[in-house]
């Protein structure tokens, strides 16, 4: 393999792991306050990027607006999710909300399904984001210089919020002790939702950003990234931002640079994820990142 | 009473066995084929059960162990012939293809090898908690997959397996179903099955009482495995063709809606569901077609169904948690409490 | 003034509370005492509203506080140290006191509180920066009642503050929290330990098994026979 190939395969891998970051930001968060695994983190994502291309297509918007508004609904839609499906089963076993989970994603895929039809649809080509940049011998998408440059500022603002501001520090509190916060006057329900809302603007980013690179939209795109992004997160250290986007770039390096460099392992390629978490979970449980949890008797 | 109980059932017993012998000779081979398959969902959501709702562990992993147990047996049964057409792309592996045993051993069979994954699974698995033993579970149970799907000379990779003998008929598929309900309620009331509850409870307490917690969990979940691949089997030779994408997260899904709705931990509301839940699959099977009320015209909206399922599990969940039957059987004192039967000269019973 | 009548609460299954009434005076200490198990911080977490009532009244000022979420109830001026300290582990002494500010507007009199528990407490000063998680028990007895008083509140309750600390801890925390009432903030004790509280306080009352059997003002209690044959471990 020269240089050239070697650098285009990085600069994929860089995108691949940003976008499984920002997936796997919302993830966390949510795990985090809610201890419950969003298992339809995943369709938002695909939400997202569906709000975004028919804003576009049918209602003819520039791109720029569509992108913002079709963040901001998918951000409502993940607010009112946790609403209906999730807060019901506040005090129920942390399985019942999983069962709640799981049949919300199936809903929400087939809906999908019925709504916008199975068959794939293509994105509009966005000239900022389609010209091809030269820089030597390596030619890439400008989308995935535009990636990783995305996500790191998104990163280092939401690290800003959730460590300096006053709302965040609620988020925090509320991840450590529900009802401790409570105490405080914290409005649990209200930092819940906020959670839920930034992590699934997050999705939506990566949703579009994602369908700028891989053109192809259908409603179960969302399937397969939502399970990794979800182990990306358990890699990184479950409840850990940071974390999170260690193992989204881990996890998008490694899925990159294995079908590069060992092509004979690429039927294998999905289960490289599922291999790397089981591995995570029995010799590091609380991942790279994460903190020894004991259990108080 | 217990003699009471054991004529009650002895009666039922012979009662349904009616019921099936007259539905086999009067239904036709469309309903016959819906009940069947309940029998073998009946299997599969008490396999579920038994590790979720009886040892309180959340096991997805369901569709993988089905998978080892439906190639396994198609694999053992399948005639030298029927092989070679099938694995055209590359061929069997010699003492495989070669090798043909009767049905009631290669089912076993498929049931032991599931098993046997279900231990090199359960073994590193269950000391984890809750949601992570289910993401690790249902990562095990997509790996199994992707294995399957990339062992062409043993499996036949994504292209299957066809024209796998259709040993799955009625009584066969009701006797296995009746065997394990069975067995369920022996082993639910043995002191196996206290110990299984003391683990769901309070795992803490179960521990400090003396029960090896992980030793219960690790046994639960092979049995479990087990049930999975008999189940898995039978469903090969009932629809006699199998891949790797029909093992998917969502016939796990399927088996889990089964087993919420009839209640986790509940025998008599597993089998009360795969009945309900198999009809109704079928039954709202003209959701996915195209509809023609006479106020409302579609051209077919695939996918549907799937809503309406889902939104039953959701609806479920969220507001009656419990399922059907919660985590209480049927019992022949149920109904005498319920006033169906003459109450006992011995005065009141649990 | 707290006034709580009838108060009747079912709790993990069992009748925790069945009827009980006592008044917490404004500008009092007040102790609850009791065994392990009798319902002392069941009555507290219901005054704060984070376990359901099954009957009776609680209210504060003449204003019921029956159905109102935990955020109002703060709000309104009642505060709750819980059991076991629950300081907030991954977040620092600083932030952990801040929180304690969360539903406070005005900025200028919260940093002076602030100023004020440091100077209270020299040692969370020090260790101001580093994670509530690291602290010794003691110390985090102290950092929740430091958080407790950048709540300003008008109604403190606390659930054993005691609990698993050393004798010279427990007697600079009883200092503290006389100190706090003389300056005008009206205290809800629940305690084990029935002679410090006892002490502090200015009116007791005893609860056994989810009803009030004793009360009175503290010194009478601590010289009652009853009392001290059950809870003060002396011989007749």
């Amino acid at each position: 393999m020269d240089l050239a190939t070697f650098l285009q395969q990085l600069a994929n891998a860089a995108s691949l792991g940003s976008l499984y970051s920002l997936i796997a930001i919302g993830y966390t968060m949510v795990y985090g306050i809610l201890r419950l695994i969003n298992f339809a983190h995943g369709d938002i994502f695909m939400l997202g990027a569906y709000f975004a291309f028919y804003l576009i297509a049918s209602v003819a918007l520039p791109w720029w607006v569509a992108f913002l508004v079709a963040i901001a609904i998918t951000s409502l839609f993940g607010i009112a999710l946790e609403r209906i499906a999730y807060r019901p089963l506040r005090d129920s076993p942390r399985i019942s909300l999983m069962i709640s989970a799981i049949g919300a994603s199936f809903l929400i895929e087939n809906l999908g399904v019925v709504i916008f039809g199975g068959r794939p649809k293509s994105f509009a080509s966005i000239p900022l984001f389609d010209t091809v940049v030269r820089m030597g011998s390596v030619q890439v998408l400008s989308v995935s210089l535009f990636i990783p440059v995305i996500t790191i500022l998104l990163l280092v603002v939401l690290l800003f919020v959730v460590n300096r501001t006053k709302t965040g520090m609620a988020m925090r509190a509320v991840s450590t002790d529900v009802e401790a916060a409570r105490l405080m006057a914290i409005d649990v329900n209200k930092v819940i939702s906020y959670t839920f809302g930034i992590g699934s603007a997050l999705a939506a980013i990566g949703g579009i950003l994602w369908t700028m690179k891989y053109p192809q939209l259908n409603p179960l795109m969302g399937i397969m990234p939502g399970l990794k992004c979800f182990i990306a997160a358990v890699i990184g250290g479950i409840g850990n931002i940071s974390g999170a986007v260690l193992g989204g770039f881990l996890l998008g390096f490694i899925e990159i640079m294995v079908a590069a460099f060992l092509p004979a392992l690429t039927g294998y390629r999905d289960a490289f994820s599922f291999i790397l978490l089981i591995l995570v979970l029995l010799l590091k449980p609380s991942g790279l990142l994460g903190k020894k949890q004991t259990v108080k008797v | 009473m217990k003699t009471r109980n054991t004529v009650l059932t002895g009666l039922a017993i012979a009662i349904f066995a009616l019921v099936l012998w007259l539905a086999d000779k009067n239904l036709g081979g469309y309903a016959m084929r819906i009940l069947n398959l309940s029998a073998i969902y009946v299997v599969l959501s008490l396999s579920l059960n038994l590790v979720n709702g009886f040892t309180g562990l959340f096991s997805l992993g369901c569709a993988g162990f089905m998978a080892v147990g439906a190639y396994v047996s198609a694999l053992l049964t399948m005639s030298p012939e029927v092989k070679e057409m099938n694995f055209f792309l590359e061929p069997l592996a010699p003492w495989l293809a070669r090798l043909t045993l009767p049905f009631a051993l290669a089912l076993v069979a498929g049931g032991f090898c599931a098993a046997l994954a279900g231990l090199v699974v359960g073994i590193p698995v269950l000391r984890l908690k809750d949601d992570y033993l289910a993401i690790a579970t249902l990562g095990f149970s997509e790996i199994i997959r992707v294995v399957i799907t990339n062992l062409q000379g043993l499996t036949n990779g994504a292209q299957g397996l066809k024209n796998i003998p259709k040993f799955s008929t009625t009584w066969t598929v009701w006797g296995v179903a009746a065997l394990v309900v069975a067995f369920m309620a022996l082993l639910t009331r043995s002191s196996y099955g206290r110990q299984l509850k003391a683990v769901r409870d309070d795992e803490i307490a179960a521990e400090a009482m003396g029960v090896n917690v992980f030793r219960v969990k690790v046994t639960s979940f092979t049995i479990s495995s087990f049930l999975a691949g008999v189940g898995g089997a039978l469903l090969g030779h009932m629809i006699t063709t199998i891949d790797p994408k029909m093992f998917s997260f969502m016939l796990t899904f399927n088996i889990l809606l089964i087993v919420v709705l009839g209640g986790n931990g509940s025998i008599t509301g597993s089998v009360i569901a795969s009945i309900l839940v198999t009809v109704l699959m079928e039954a709202l099977r003209f959701l996915d077609e195209p509809l023609n009320l006479f106020f409302f015209k579609t051209n077919g909206l695939p996918g549907l169904r799937m809503v309406v399922f889902s939104a039953m599990l959701m609806a479920v969940v969220i507001l009656r948690q419990r399922g059907l039957m919660g985590d209480q059987e049927l019992t022949w004192s149920g109904f005498e409490k319920a006033g169906l039967l003459p109450r006992s000269k011995k005065g009141a019973s649990k | 003034m707290l006034k709580i009548e009838n108060l009747s609460v079912h709790y993990g299954g069992i009748h925790a509370l069945q009827g009980v009434s006592l008044e917490v005076p404004e500008g009092k200490i007040v102790t609850l005492i009791g065994a392990n198990g009798a319902g002392k911080s069941t009555t507290l977490k219901a005054i704060i509203g984070l376990i359901k009532t099954s009957g009776g009244s609680v209210s504060w000022n003449g204003k019921s506080l029956a159905g109102m979420p935990t955020k109002d109830i703060v709000e309104s001026g009642i505060v709750l140290v819980p059991e076991g300290r629950r300081v907030f582990a991954n977040l620092s002494v600083d932030e952990n006191l801040s929180l304690g500010a969360y539903a406070r507007k005005d900025k200028s009199a919260v940093e002076a509180d602030r100023a004020r528990v440091f100077k209270l407490f020299p040692r969370l000063d020090d260790r101001k920066k580093q994670k509530a998680g690291t602290l010794s028990g003691g110390e985090q007895q102290m950092l929740a009642v430091g958080r407790a008083i950048m709540t300003r509140p008008k109604l403190l309750m606390m659930d054993e503050p005691s609990l698993g600390l050393a004798p010279l801890v427990v007697k600079m925390i009883f200092d503290i929290i006389k100190e706090i009432n003389a300056e005008g903030t009206t205290i809800l004790l629940v305690e084990q330990n029935a002679k410090a509280a006892l002490m502090a306080a200015h009116f007791g009352y005893v609860l056994e098994t989810g009803r009030i059997t004793l009360e009175g003002e503290g010194r009478q209690l601590l010289a009652d026979d009853r009392v001290r044959k059950a809870y003060l471990g002396e011989a007749l």
